[in-house]
């Protein structure tokens, strides 16, 4: 069986795109060899710079021959028809055969479809693989000239196709003509390390001859060599490579025959924060930052060269290290002139211009929205143990490092630069973290902020992002998420959780949006309408939600209620409910992934949300956490069908006589000892249930709740619910309602499934 | 640095040999466009002519302005004025990589000491209406040029596909030179009888630039400027085909351009003094791109861009 190799060498390709394509590569041929009846035994795909790599094994020669039986019309059918069936079929009226069938006599055709050899299907596929290329972005070159030519599209000129079939016998070029390009069996090694072409046999003789030629094919073998040269060149020096997978990843794809080199960074910069260091060197150069492990200061750098020289890389390791010293002396720059403003006009005043800088067109400058953040913070700052003053203080400077000239220079230094200006212009240590840490969680593995100041600046950074963008409604659709909303809500969330914040995240959410509507018709409001809403706004902090609050502030007013949505009172509280509800219910999404991921099926979660106060995430959390753990248990499972079987029959009693069964049950009527027994567990759960849910123990709740399993069980097994005295089923009725009072009154079960 | 013996002694020297070289490769060596231009890519000989179906090749040096990274010539790196060297052949030539890679030896790069790069770098002028793929290429960690194959211009496809390269010439000098800074680069051979800096050239007129384009140009007058210049162009472009006094088919493709290129000077001045909003800055930059594909709508209907009676 031959073994197939394919090289399309090419023009540099950008390194961030090589390990998609050459797994694509491997997809688009392996799927239309085996399409076309053509299996193998294994396939490996690689790529370099200038090369994508597929190596196919234990290929079959020759796809098998297969016969394809088709039902044509009926025997007596109209000529017309007979002979489109056999213009289908590739056979002649002779070829048909008639074969009985329920609905009489039919005609069949067996097309028999020959198999054909590899090399003809290899080159087929091939030619469709290279011409519908998913390459992120692609281009035309050259291509004035022959017909048939300038009409591909690669992601960089494409030079040459490797393409030949080995067996036993030897090798053979599968030959092929692509836009002009004729296949052969010849590449070429590294660009300058080598030179001529190479002829090659087979996927082994081609790598051991590129190797040769100083090309490493494997991007995982030139990763593992860069990094292991970079550990043991750090190492013998006392130090250590900050570790960096996505530029190791991307560094190993900038070359084919990878040298590591080491240098130094020059005195007056090592007191850069080392951050600044690592990212002017990571972003411009692709250089490893090399840590003192001592000092944690970064010491040294390690370049990736493409190639050996005589002079063991000195003039190449010169020249890196005079680029990187332009670009440090600028990156130095920043810093001194950073320094120097903060100094003289502190950190607020550097943050002076974002009045100038705006944020969303229909969310104001990046003043406003800072004004706005910081407001927030000093109202949740009591509910996570911070102070308000201090917590507005933080939120009004954790965004002035956006005026500064490092994070204009390196925006991904946001936030990190802030925390060494607060430093520098003497704020209180826990301002300073809050500059940095305010921005996370990003991730869903990122660290969650735990110093109070930081919590509170956190908070009200990503909810005043939400409700902004639910008040001007450019909420996530489907895939799209332009500013990152759902990032924020997970992060309010996990915000919450990871501190134990007990908070209404309604009342947050009413009052923030309402801010935002303020603002959004600050310019078209009569001055009364203003003030009610600000009024309102006051009121919420006692009241809770928007609702109840704006109709305290009309019947203080003596107001009507707004029915006529021209005005800006009618708009405003005809829209905040609606707004409002589709955001907790965006956090309630956010929420159930996230729980989810942490093993929490969603219908408990539903279970949960249906009860009151789920807007305390702290408590629905801790709801879902014990209904959970409590359906883990035989109880539990078994306490939930007693439930779901009292209330099925109860639902359908209630649904007949037209009343529902609310009313006490009495143990007088009972008859049954088993009657008799549940009423003293029920009376004896609910004493139990009582405190346990006043002390938000849900476990507590649950597991004085299973101890109703038993006499349950042993009521159904007893006792005939729908007996003919109606007192006696009326009672019977009445229990069980009580039975599904203090079920439904630790979560809602009818939702749960099974 | 350790060069090899054919190092070149002067900025004019490396220039002069880009000039050789790409002569002996069979370019067309034109001389710089004289009007003020933000990159060499203005240059008409490569806006325009790297439209149409014409055959194409030109090398030139274009002085260039960046008013906004004037610094008082104090900055080791960065000048408002400074020099491209601008190469365009159409089409892109199969050995363009190699024969890029010439023109580095040609000023004494040697290739088996250096570290030469092909790294990712997709171009785009936003006011040109234009963008291409290729790559900025590094030696030894520095971007000395940028390699694009151009898919656009002016809005429209490129066909054939012109290969460009663009040399930024103090940086790469500078480097092969083995100076620190710019001002200290010698201009002409430092043995000559008069031997120039690069400072003794431009050092004052890069503080009398800095000093005007941030704090002294006129921004009424420019603002003017810009918008005679774009409602000229237009008005270029409005006159019928045929000339009424020769009776020739002449459309004025150049001449419009030139003002696109006014115009886009004259953004970049106003962008220097400060008084472009962030918000206007875009609708600015369109207003130019507007005029530029509106040049380059006229200049595929003439013969240079591959209009046939």
């Amino acid at each position: 069986m031959p073994d197939l190799l394919i090289e399309l060498f090419s023009e540099e390709i950008p390194a961030r795109m090589q390990g998609k394509a050459a797994a694509d590569l491997q997809k688009l041929v392996t799927d239309g060899l085996v399409d076309a009846g053509l299996t193998y035994a294994g396939a490996a795909a690689f790529a370099t710079p200038r090369r994508l790599c597929l190596g196919v094994e234990g290929l079959l020669a020759r796809s098998p021959d297969t016969r394809e039986e088709r039902k044509g019309p009926k025997v007596g059918a109209p000529d017309k028809a007979i002979e489109g069936f056999l213009r289908g079929a590739g056979v002649t009226r002779d070829q048909l055969e008639e074969r009985e069938t329920p609905k009489g006599a039919v005609y069949f055709a067996t097309i028999e479809h020959e198999g054909r050899e590899a090399g003809e299907i290899v080159a087929e596929v091939l030619e469709v693989a290279i011409r519908n290329f998913p390459w992120p972005k692609s281009m035309r070159w050259g291509g004035a000239g022959q017909p048939g030519e300038g009409s591909l599209r690669w992601v960089r000129p494409l030079h040459s196709i490797l393409c030949i079939l080995s067996d036993e016998a030897g090798a053979q070029v599968v030959p092929m003509v692509v836009d002009g390009i004729r296949s052969g069996d010849t590449t070429q090694g590294h660009r300058f390390m080598a030179s001529g072409e190479i002829t090659v046999t087979g996927f082994d003789d081609y790598a051991a001859k590129l190797k040769a030629a100083h090309v490493i094919l494997d991007p995982q073998e030139r990763a593992d060599h860069i990094w292991e040269d970079a550990k043991n060149a750090a190492f013998a020096q006392g130090l250590e490579i900050v570790e960096d997978a996505g530029l190791l990843r991307e560094v190993a794809g900038l070359v084919e025959w990878p040298v590591v080199l080491m240098g130094d960074i020059a005195e007056e910069f090592i007191p850069l924060p080392p951050e600044v260091l690592q990212t002017s060197m990571k972003e411009h150069q692709k250089f490893f930052s090399v840590r003192n492990p001592q000092t944690g200061r970064i010491e040294k750098f390690v370049t990736v060269a493409n190639r050996e020289t005589a002079d063991h890389g000195a003039t190449i390791l010169a020249g890196n290290q005079k680029v990187l010293a332009a670009r440090l002396a600028d990156a130095k720059f920043f810093w001194e002139n950073d320094l120097r403003t903060v100094r003289s006009v502190g950190l607020a005043g550097m943050g002076k211009p974002l009045a100038n800088v705006t944020f969303h067109r229909e969310l104001g400058s990046q003043s406003d929205r800072i004004a706005r953040i910081a407001k927030l913070a000093g109202e949740v700052a009591p509910l996570v143990g911070a102070l308000p003053d201090l917590s507005e203080e933080a939120a009004r400077v954790a965004k002035a490092d956006l005026s500064s000239e490092m994070v204009y220079e390196f925006p991904e230094l946001q936030g990190v630069m802030g925390r060494y200006y607060a430093l520098a212009a003497e704020l209180p240590e826990s301002v300073a973290n809050a500059c940095e840490a305010h921005y996370s969680p990003l991730g869903p593995s990122d660290d969650v902020p735990e110093e109070p100041v930081s919590v509170a600046v956190a908070f009200a950074d990503k909810l005043d992002t939400l409700t902004g963008f639910w008040a001007i409604d450019e909420k996530p659709t489907g895939s799209k998420d332009p500013y990152a909303l759902r990032r924020a809500a997970l992060g309010v969330i996990r915000i919450i959780l990871s501190n134990d914040l007990r908070l209404r995240l309604d009342r947050f959410i009413d009052s923030q949006l309402l801010k935002h509507e303020i603002a959004q018709h600050a310019g078209a409001a009569e001055a009364a309408e203003l003030a009610a809403l600000e009024n309102t706004l006051d009121e919420i902090a006692d009241h809770g939600v928007f609702g109840a609050a704006f109709h305290a502030v009309l019947q203080k007013l003596g107001l009507e209620t707004p029915g006529d949505t021209d005005t800006v009172l009618g708009k405003v509280s005809a829209k905040m409910p609606g707004v409002s509800e589709d955001l907790l219910s965006f956090f309630h999404d956010r929420l159930k992934v996230h729980l989810r991921e942490e093993g929490i099926r969603h219908d408990v979660i539903d279970a949960c949300l249906a009860m009151p106060g789920n807007d305390d995430l702290i408590l629905l959390v801790k709801r879902a956490e014990a209904l959970a753990g409590f359906l883990k248990t035989d109880d539990g499972e078994n306490l939930l069908q007693g439930f779901k079987r009292a209330n099925n029959i109860l639902s359908q009693a209630e649904e007949k006589d037209g009343v529902e069964y609310s009313f006490g049950a009495d143990v007088k009527f009972a008859e049954d000892a088993s009657e008799k027994a549940l009423f003293a567990a029920l009376d004896e759960a609910q004493a139990a249930i009582a405190p346990a849910m006043e002390g938000e123990d849900f476990a507590a709740a649950m597991s004085a709740m299973s101890a109703l399993r038993a006499p349950i069980d042993a009521f159904f097994e007893a006792v005939q619910i729908n007996t003919d005295n109606q007192v006696v089923r009326r009672n019977r009725l009445n229990l069980l309602a009580r039975i599904r009072d203090i079920c439904l009154g630790v979560a809602d079960l009818t939702r749960i499934e099974g | 640095m350790a060069m090899s013996d054919n190092r070149p002694k002067s900025f004019q020297e490396i220039i002069l040999r880009l000039q050789n070289y790409w002569a002996e490769k069979g370019c067309a060596v034109l001389q710089p466009y004289d009007m003020e231009v933000g990159a060499g890519t203005f240059h008409p000989a490569t806006t325009l002519r790297a439209l149409g179906s014409n055959a194409w090749a030109a090398a030139y040096v274009q002085p260039s302005r960046r008013p906004t990274d004037g610094r008082y010539g104090e900055n080791p790196n960065r000048l408002q004025h400074y020099y491209q060297y601008q190469v365009l052949i159409k089409p892109s030539p199969p050995n363009l990589q190699e024969l890029y890679l010439g023109s580095l030896e040609a000023i004494g790069i040697d290739m088996a000491l250096h570290d030469i790069r092909f790294v990712e770098d997709d171009w785009e002028s936003p006011t040109l209406g234009a963008w291409g793929l290729g790559w900025e290429v590094w030696c030894d960690g520095m971007e000395v040029s940028q390699f694009t194959y151009f898919q656009q211009v002016g809005g429209h496809d490129c066909t054939p596909v012109s290969g460009e390269l663009t040399y930024g010439l103090e940086r790469l000098a500078m480097y092969v030179l083995g100076v620190d800074h710019v001002m200290d680069m010698p201009f002409n051979d430092p043995q000559s009888p008069i031997a120039l800096s690069y400072g003794d050239v431009f050092k004052q007129t890069e503080e009398e630039y800095a000093r005007w384009n941030f704090d002294v140009a006129n921004a009424d007058v420019l603002l003017r400027h810009f918008e005679e210049a774009e409602a000229e162009c237009a008005a270029i472009l409005a006159h019928e085909h045929v000339d009424p006094k020769t009776g020739k088919r002449i459309i004025m493709a150049h001449p419009a351009y030139d003002q696109c290129i006014k115009a886009s000077h004259i953004f970049n001045l106003l962008d220097a003094r400060g008084v472009i909003s962030v918000t206007e800055r875009q609708a600015y930059i369109g207003r130019v791109r507007a005029l530029a594909k509106q040049c380059a709508d006229a200049f595929v209907l003439t013969e240079a861009g591959g209009y046939a009676a």
